[in-house]
């Protein structure tokens, strides 16, 4: 089996020799390690893109905003890395669309690592594929086959913002039962129990 | 008191760095006091009579244990090299992680002597392979088949019986990737496992050496004198694979420096010493002297700093003897601070790591705090600005922007990784082909385009928004902030200048490893020792602290 160490190192150094610069070619070491340790596949994908990499001119996005179309597909990395910088002004966006993204799978690991970094959760569809991004612990998606995903016509890309996934009063029930670890005091233990005295103006 | 610590801008220059020494703190150490109450066995021993086949040692502690796997081979003598583009060596090892099966024993066996073209398993820990020291391996089976102890002249001129070539870790090849062992207790000290491989494989070598002789001759064979066996470590030549790592892992650095420096400053804010603290001072420095005058190499270069270490150490004994009481308050500041300006750098660190001999209390904790964590300073905070950053490469890498990278000698080697073994060199790129190729550890240099290039930048500017343009200077605007938090990430040099010395980076590591009597073969690799007068596996559930200074006596 080949060590999630190898598999960094070694796309670190392919990137590199793909004509990225060392610090885009780190990022994209990192990127397939995190894939492949979500059990996504990494190795596959990035393996594929550099076979067309250089025969396919891909499109930039420079600057993201709310609809990004272009005829031409739009670079996975280049995309991916730009996406991460910018993430404080995209995520004001709320959601945003990008059409005709190749090896999309390649831009996860930058969506996921973004989750982290603004601390909220985003939620991306890519045609049928769905994925959740939990701050960069996790990835919860549908899509478990395991293979090269070459094209994506249309992602959509929400940032969710912090909220509770349950209600007031489910709350309110589950601090219930859990009080039942507190001791009732008495106004002796009040007394004698707590590190400060029993007013605040001494 | 308080006392500062050092300042990154002079302790970071390679010279000062390549004059680091072994200390309390190094790893063999530290990894002796860790298993000192784990169960030693040797569980598999079957060499046949000229001491080829395999052998399997462990640690065990409760429910964990940790296996050595040796396979001893036999190899011509033209087929042994110690260089990393050998492809036979006289012995392979890994350390397996938990109790081998025989399944396990015969993949290892298909594998482990192949070294870098096998594959190893998540089971597997660490990797190595090591070469006899051929007269000194021939001397003592000799001797002893004859019935006679070897000469201990001869042996302490060596050293060891075998030297090592690489040791490896970390998920190379297969082995086991750092996150499935890093939340371990014990192993929570930077290459705790590779020095448990290379104390076993030492035991290993005197178990060889005792049944070739036996076999030799049986009628009148002994076995090798257990004291003789403590005064031997394991050899290890290295080469230039060590020095990228400092570079590459800046936090790792930062952190072993940081624990040095700490250890130091609380050393010179002690007021007054104790009678028996003063005592093993003296005592390992008197001791540890031996170690300069048995210090052999034909290495001009190091000659040289060991005629200046041995004429700085008298003349700082001489200061101990008349000039110095340790009534005085404060005696290890006023110690280092004559130190700093009466010898040169060799002494200077040489008498640091000496001030840690009394202080457990001090130095034991430190050790634990030499790993680190270096994916969670990866990200870069693209919020930032360009006048944060620029404040930074100011304050952090002052000394490197001093650099003229105009000048053909300061730009004049370029770092790569060899197609063959894929190992690092280094070369002239005014005169070899292939610095187009060059790794990133240019990092003076680097800096210095990107200080220049942020220059005319806007101050409010996000490091985001700087990005999208300069994505060429990514990865020194990464270090630059990671830099920041920790002070003594970044060598504050040029690693690509006419004047640089590779070995420097070596040394570096190699003394926090605990390494003795660097050899330098060249400017390029050095050898050492490991572990010699380190107490035997039969004797670690009580043994002197100072060990280190045993070997000498």
């Amino acid at each position: 089996m080949i060590s999630f160490s190898e598999i960094e190192t070694t796309v670190k150094r392919a990137t590199r020799s793909a004509g990225f610069p060392w610090g885009i070619s780190e990022e994209v070491g990192k990127n397939i390690r995190l894939l492949e340790m979500f059990g996504l596949p990494g190795v596959k994908n990035i393996n594929q893109y550099f076979k067309i990499y250089n025969v396919e001119k891909f499109e930039d996005i420079n600057a993201f905003s709310r609809s990004n179309i272009s005829k031409k597909h739009y670079c996975p990395i280049k995309a991916g890395v730009n996406f991460f910088d910018q993430s404080s002004t995209i995520s004001d966006l709320g959601q945003l669309e990008i059409n005709n993204l190749a090896f999309p799978l390649l831009f996860i690991p930058f969506v996921s690592r973004t989750s982290e970094l603004i601390g909220k959760r985003i939620f991306l569809k890519m045609d049928n594929k769905e994925f959740l991004f939990n701050f960069n612990q996790s990835i919860y998606s549908n899509y478990l086959s395991g293979d090269i995903v070459e094209r994506s016509e249309k992602i959509n890309l929400q940032f969710l913002e912090n909220k509770n996934s349950f209600s007031e009063t489910e709350w309110s029930e589950l601090y219930k039962i859990s009080e039942n670890t507190f001791v009732e005091e008495s106004d002796e233990l009040k007394e004698k129990a707590a590190g400060a005295g029993l007013t605040d103006n001494d | 008191m308080n006392i500062q610590l050092r300042d990154p801008k002079n302790l970071m220059k390679l010279s000062k760095l390549g004059s680091f020494h072994q200390s309390k703190l190094s790893f063999l150490r530290s990894f002796l006091n860790e298993f000192k109450d784990w169960e030693y066995k040797r569980d598999l021993f079957e060499l046949n009579e000229k001491g080829y086949g395999r052998a399997v040692y462990s640690f065990s502690k409760k429910n964990k244990t940790y296996s050595l796997v040796c396979f001893a081979n036999e190899i011509s003598d033209e087929e042994r090299s110690d260089r990393v583009i050998a492809t036979k060596w006289d012995a392979a090892f890994t350390l397996h992680d938990g109790v081998p099966t025989k399944e396990d024993l015969e993949r290892l066996a298909l594998n482990v002597p192949k070294q870098e073209v096998g594959r190893l398993s998540y089971k597997e820990l660490t990797l190595s392979r090591a070469n006899k020291s051929v007269r000194i391996f021939d001397h003592v089976v000799d001797s002893l088949s004859k019935g006679n102890q070897p000469n201990t002249e001869l042996l302490s001129k060596v050293g060891y019986l075998y030297r090592t070539t690489a040791v490896y870790g970390s998920g190379k090849f297969g082995l086991a990737d750092r996150f499935r062992i890093k939340n371990r207790e014990e192993i929570y000290g930077p290459f705790r496992l590779e020095m448990m491989l290379v104390y076993l494989v030492r035991q290993f070598t005197f178990d060889q050496v005792n049944h070739i002789a036996r076999h030799k001759n049986p009628n009148t064979a002994i076995e090798l004198d257990l004291n003789i066996c403590r005064n031997l470590g394991i050899g290890n030549s290295t080469g230039l694979g060590m020095a990228p790592f400092i570079v590459n892992h800046p936090i790792l650095l930062n952190n072993w420096i940081l624990a040095r420096e700490t250890a130091l400053k609380k050393i010179r804010e002690i007021e007054r010493a104790t009678k028996e603290e003063l005592n093993i001072f003296k005592k390992c420095l008197v001791r540890s002297l031996k170690n300069v005058t048995n210090w052999n190499t034909d290495s001009e270069f190091q000659n040289k700093k060991i005629k200046q270490l041995t004429e700085d150490l008298e003349k700082f004994i001489k200061f101990l003897n008349e000039d110095f009481s340790f009534e005085n308050t404060f005696p290890f500041n006023k110690i280092y601070i004559w130190a700093e300006e009466n010898v040169g750098d060799e002494c200077i660190e040489y008498i640091v790591s000496m001030m840690m001999e009394p202080y457990d209390e001090i130095v034991n904790p430190l050790t634990h705090k030499m790993s680190s964590e270096e994916d969670q300073h990866f990200n870069i905070p693209i919020n930032r600005t360009i006048e944060e950053l620029r404040n930074i490469l100011e304050k952090r890498y002052s000394e490197i922007l001093k650099i003229d990278f105009k000048k053909k000698e300061n730009n004049q080697n370029f770092w790569f990784i060899s197609k063959n073994k894929e190992e690092p060199r280094v070369a002239n790129r005014y005169e070899m082909e292939g610095s187009n190729l060059e790794q990133p550890l240019a990092i003076a240099r680097d800096i210095k385009k990107l200080y220049e290039t942020i220059f005319t930048q806007k101050n409010s500017l996000k490091i985001g928004k700087f990005l999208t343009n300069h994505n060429d200077l990514r990865h020194v605007v990464r270090r630059a902030f990671i830099a920041e938090k920790f002070p003594y990430a970044e060598i504050q040099d040029n690693t690509i200048g006419s004047q640089l010395m590779p070995i420097d980076m070596l040394r570096l590591k190699l003394s926090f490893f605990g390494a003795i009597k660097f050899d330098p073969r060249s400017d390029k690799w050095l050898r050492i020792c490991m572990f010699q007068g380190a107490p035997l596996p039969s004797d670690l559930k009580s043994f002197d602290n100072h060990w280190i200074y045993n070997s000498l006596n």
